[in-house]
């Protein structure tokens, strides 16, 4: 076997082969920033579009394109993967570990992810985006015409298998490769989510591979699951859509909330309080996520006795909710407060996120949402807690987290511009929107007519988009004006966790020795009580690395070839791309990879310039 | 604009949900206000300042304190459960009288329609009345209204919001929904469930009238008055013949005539054309020579000059406006 | 090879498939896999219960199901479970030509159980339960197809390793991968089991 894997390749080549959670982290981070970016601007077509009424900047078919995109890309291929990002550079640094437990196939996911996006995406230029909203029900979704829908069920199948991968991946390194020392109960916050996300996407994401089966059967294959004519039941598909797409929810805002208790702890310098009854409380709103589909479903006629039932099952998840801004808030009390622009984004998120999940108790109370549902109300409440809660969390982890990923550290002051532009954006953007759903608009409307009251409050809402916008441009301007601040970047926050323990930019093996943990906040406790740096828990030695593989992207360019076959229903396509597909398969499960070894001496020097 | 707010409810039902919305609300204030002046305080107090630099003890956590923040919220969550249950049974429950005693009585005074749900039109059937009326449904006051939603092609949701919350018309599935309107007037409705490029233009009209006005026409759109069916004078009669050449297939005047476009009998007294455009000669003309280009997707063809000549239309046009039944 | 070596050097552990982080990873990770197995073929499950009445004339479970051919094809598998049981004994004591035995029997055995797969699926559609004639027919097919579609994942797989590992004896590389294939089998065995009772027992009885 080769010793060789860091000489002689092109950059290009060890980034395309790479196995490294680090490198594949960085990957998922620019992939998320980029779909984020797209979903975006698909947004302010649509506030353009709704700026004033009766609006023909965009032609309603293309609308409807929009909004599905807007929703598909920002959920799927923007925030997960952003979350992703953080889930697969800082967890295993946070557990104290070498590397995951599956290299090859976290690398897999993330080309999966990867290409399913831009397969998705492509619909744009092959004659038209789906259609039929994210939720893409059955039958306006079976019988849309054109192939957008085709490239929606295609392009989420193949990104879907990536995130279950993934998922699968973090669970078992989360369960088998924690540093000595390091139970359970001494996991930090963010690791704890992980491994709790990591479950609501092994448990959910099946469901939508089904939802998504049946829809391709039905429209590809001459299906009869949704055909009312044939003895079809097109409420099936809502039912498998949401036991999926509530856990989908929690998937993006559990990370945030292991993501805020990091944050918060650290710049309140004081522990998380309460730490076993956050990681209870995460467990139960895991739970109870796969408890409450049905409250999607009120209005579809399932009964009073479901409704109820629908309807306290998902009141009460707001109890733990509960429980943890209670625990963030006596986290902050007594503590030493700094506004760095990772904490604002925090401390914003916890009002922000209150006023998202108020709505979510309203929302939940059946009789009522029979006007809530479907207006403006349910997309101001979905915007409050997933902007509020996820966009905000994703960008405290930015903050946060930069000078770990990349060496530097991003501009406060910039950085302050950035946050304060967005949060007024934000709410200036969508708290109006609660009052729009109240007075009759509805959601996924491509215009609204004059002259009944809606125009005003369109016109505020979208002047606030404009101001998010902005302020998003602030950060990536950020990003490239910051990179000369790289002092200070090891441990720049005071932090507490094993991921400030080691280097930055962290080596490839993350730790020269495995860490022994002592305490909960391992690294703060060696800062206090010992000497500043972590305990070993073995001596220097050879370490041994896994190798990159190209196979990944070529599985991945497989299964999207063999899903153009199906999108055009062409079987020599579907036949190639399987080939492909189980060909690159083969390969790598007869060939026999023993990875490599990094000598001492090569750490020995490393660590010397590290220092 | 008026009647179409869920916040100034116009009936019953409405009521009810405004209720429900506010008891919700002023909870929730209550919970905010509780947890943002918690958060001020310690973000005022607590926060860093010039030269500070002692470790804040490491607090694990206060059985205490989590009890309390456990118990309280359950409790509030009750108050807002109970009724909710409540008002969740008695909104499905359209069988029982609205109120009062004697329930054969009330049950005389139950009007029941069907709500047909197409794109991007509305069809109201009056089984107990053999009435098809299309766009508007007019009903008479204080008048419990039983409906039946059904769709004919994609999944459609049925909202007034002024007189009752939204159900959705599932194809296949026909679900029940009741509400009632105790003052006359003219409320808004609209379709929240994305059904296509044209959903946004789905509304549709419910109009309250009293009694004897609903008896009316009601009798009226069963049984029209055969002379305007026919088109009154020599230009409407032209129309009738155009009418006859041309929309029949699918438009219905009186019981004769197509369903797979809205009915037509009382088109003349509709305050709007296509669902949306203001009911005037120009819109009700340009609708029929290019109703895609108003309503996209739609299934109405579109008849250009060598179908219907302008004079042709012009005649269609006084036609249509003859179908009233009301006065 | 360098397992070889090891192989050589040591004497095997009484778990050679859980001996090494590499192996227990598999190990729990397949686990973790099956469990998001069971929640597709749950749904699957759900969409055939909510669509097995709607056969709108074409032919329904009653007229279809032989429930001697099923009966024959459930033995079949649960025989081939029982065989992969076997060549799991023989991972554990080291014998390795029992254990490439075993393996095979069970390849040879979802073998048949796919044949008679196909068989039943060409007789239903001659008798006229094309996938586009009722929703019955389309939750039908595609539940018992997703299965038969498993098996036959299963079969190329075990044969890939048995291929692959045809002369290497058991080694701490190789143990995890032979024990994995046997969960996965044991784990399409049981949503059989389910398809049997739910499908076609309650398809005629029911």
């Amino acid at each position: 076997m080769s010793n060789s894997s860091t000489s002689k390749k092109s950059v290009l080549w060890d980034w395309l082969t790479t196995v490294d959670h680090k490198k594949i982290g960085i990957m998922y981070f620019f992939g998320g920033l980029f779909f984020f970016t797209i979903a975006g601007l698909e947004a302010m077509l649509m506030r353009i579009q709704l700026m004033f009424p009766e609006m023909s900047f965009l032609h309603e078919q293309t609308y409807n394109e929009v909004l599905t995109m807007h929703g598909t890309t920002m959920l799927f291929l923007a925030a997960m993967p952003l979350f992703f990002a953080f889930m697969n550079f800082v967890v295993p640094l946070q557990i104290g570990a070498r590397d995951v437990a599956f290299p090859f196939i976290n690398s897999l996911g993330f080309w999966l992810f990867l290409f399913g996006g831009l397969l998705l995406n492509l619909s744009w230029f092959t004659g038209g985006a789906p259609d039929a909203g994210w939720t893409a029900y059955a039958p306006l979704s079976t019988t849309s015409a054109g192939h957008g829908l085709d490239y929606y069920i295609m392009g989420l199948q193949v990104s879907g298998a990536g995130t279950l991968m993934s998922g699968i991946n973090f669970l078992v390194t989360i369960v088998n490769m924690r540093a000595p020392g390091m139970s359970m109960m001494r996991m930090p916050l963010f690791t704890w989510t992980t491994f709790v996300t990591s479950m609501l996407i092994l448990f959910a994401f099946p469901a939508l591979t089904v939802g998504l089966l049946l829809l391709m059967m039905d429209r590809i294959f001459g299906g009869a699951f949704f055909d009312v004519a044939m003895g079809g039941n097109v409420v099936i598909y809502q039912h498998l859509f949401w036991i999926f797409g509530h856990p989908e929810v929690y998937i993006l805002i559990l990370p945030a909330f292991g993501i805020f208790s990091e944050v918060i702890s650290t710049f309140a310098k004081k522990r998380l309080f309460g730490y076993s009854a956050m990681v209870f409380a995460t467990m139960i709103i895991g739970f109870l996520g796969f408890m409450v589909w049905a409250h999607h479903m009120f209005t579809v006629g399932m009964g009073p006795i479901a409704n109820a039932i629908f309807a306290v099952a998902t009141m009460a998840i707001a109890v733990p909710t509960g429980i943890k801004i209670f625990n963030w808030l006596l986290t902050l009390w007594g503590g030493r407060i700094r506004f760095t622009v990772a904490n604002l984004f925090a401390l914003a998120f916890i009002p922000s996120f209150v006023m998202g999940g108020v709505t979510g108790v309203q929302l939940a109370m059946s009789a009522a949402d029979y006007q809530f549902h479907d207006t403006y109300f349910v997309v101001a409440h979905f915007h409050y807690v997933i902007i509020g809660g996820s966009v905000f969390g994703i960008f405290s982890a930015t903050f946060y987290w930069w000078p770990k990923m990349f060496g530097y550290r991003l501009s406060e002051s910039l950085g302050r511009w950035f946050f304060w532009l967005f949060l007024i954006g934000f709410h200036l953007t969508f708290f109006v929107q609660h009052f729009l759903g109240l007075i009759g608009m509805p959601r996924r409307v491509a215009s609204y007519l004059d002259g009944q009251g809606l125009n005003e409050m369109n016109f505020i809402s979208s002047m606030g988009a404009f101001m998010m916008a902005f302020a998003f441009i602030l950060l990536v301007i950020n990003v490239f004006v910051s990179r000369k601040n790289t002092d200070d970047v090891q441990d720049p926050w005071d932090g507490r966790t094993l991921e400030w323990a080691t280097t930055s930019p962290v080596q490839e093996y993350n730790f020269a020795q495995t860490p022994l943990v002592r305490e909960l906040d391992a690294f703060w406790h060696e800062k206090q009580f010992g000497d500043g740096r972590m305990k070993a828990a073995e001596p220097l030695d050879d370490i041994h690395m896994p190798n990159g593989s190209i196979l990944p992207i070529i599985i991945t360019t497989g299964l999207t070839v063999a899903s153009f076959g199906v999108i055009y229903s062409t079987w020599s396509i579907i036949i190639l791309g399987l080939l492909i597909n189980f060909g690159a398969m083969f390969v790598r499960s007869i060939k026999e990879d023993h990875g490599y070894h990094i000598p001492v001496s090569e750490i020995k020097r490393e660590q010397g310039e590290g220092k | 604009m008026e009647n179409l707010s869920a916040l100034d409810p116009r009936g019953p039902v409405a009521e009810m949900q405004f209720d429900l919305i506010m008891l919700s609300t002023y909870v929730m204030i209550f919970v905010m206000v509780v947890v943002f002046s918690i958060y001020i305080y310690v973000l005022l107090r607590f926060r860093e300042r010039p030269g500070d630099t002692h470790i804040p003890e490491q607090v694990h956590g206060n059985r205490a304190l989590e009890f309390i923040w456990t118990t309280i919220p359950i409790l509030l969550l009750l108050i807002l459960a109970i009724p909710n249950v409540m008002d969740t049974f008695t909104l499905a429950d359209t069988s029982a009288p609205t109120e009062g005693e004697g329930v054969e009585e009330e049950e005389e005074d139950v009007l029941n329609v069907e709500v047909h749900a197409h794109q991007f039109w509305w069809e109201f059937i009056y089984p107990d009345h053999d009435i098809n009326a299309g766009q508007e449904m007019y009903i008479p006051t204080d008048t419990r209204v039983n409906v039946e939603l059904h769709a004919s092609d994609v999944i459609h949701s049925f909202w007034v919001p002024a007189l009752a919350g939204k159900m959705d018309n599932v194809p296949g599935i026909e679900n029940e929904m009741w509400f009632e309107a105790p003052d006359e007037g003219v409320y808004f409705g609209k379709c929240t469930e994305i059904c296509g490029a044209s959903h946004w233009l789905m509304d549709f009209k419910v109009i309250a009238v009293d009694e004897g006005t609903f008896s009316v026409w009601a009798e009226n759109m069963a049984e029209p008055d055969p002379e305007i069916v026919e088109g009154e004078g020599e230009v409407a009669a032209q129309g009738r013949e155009v009418f006859e050449g041309n929309c029949i297939n699918c438009h219905a005047v009186g019981d004769e005539g197509g369903a797979q476009g809205p009915n037509m009998t009382n088109y003349g007294e509709r305050e709007v054309v296509a669902g949306f455009l203001d009911y005037t000669e120009e819109n009700l003309y340009d609708w029929i020579r290019d109703p895609d280009a108003l309503k996209p997707d739609n299934e109405m063809p579109g008849f250009d000059e060598s179908a219907i000549s302008d004079d042709e239309m012009d005649a269609l046009i006084e036609y249509i406006g003859q179908q009233r039944v009301l006065d | 090879m360098a397992d070889q070596h090891a192989a050589a050097n040591q004497p095997l552990p009484a778990n050679p498939e859980k001996a090494t982080l590499e192996g227990r990873n598999k190990y729990l990770g397949f686990w973790f896999f099956l469990g998001g197995e069971t929640v597709l073929f749950g749904s699957l499950f759900g969409a055939y219960l909510g669509l097995r009445g709607s056969t709108e004339g074409a032919p329904g479970p009653d007229e279809l199901f032989h429930l001697d051919l099923v009966f024959i094809m459930t033995m079949i598998l649960l025989t081939s479970s029982l065989t992969s049981v076997f060549a799991v004994i023989n991972l554990k004591r080291g014998h390795f030509k029992k254990l490439l035995v075993w393996m095979w029997a069970t390849v040879a055995l979802g073998a048949a159980f796919l044949s008679f797969e196909i068989y039943e699926f060409y007789e239903y559609y001659h008798q006229g339960l094309g996938f586009t004639v009722s929703a019955f027919a389309s939750s039908f097919y595609t539940l018992v197809g997703t299965h038969g579609a498993h098996v036959a994942f299963g079969v190329a797989w075990i044969t890939t390793l048995l291929i692959r590992y045809r002369k290497s004896g058991i080694t701490l590389s190789n143990a995890p991968k032979f024990y994995t294939a046997v969960l996965y089998w044991h784990f399409i065995d049981v949503v059989w089991v389910f398809i049997f009772t739910v499908v076609y027992l309650l398809g005629v009885g029911g």
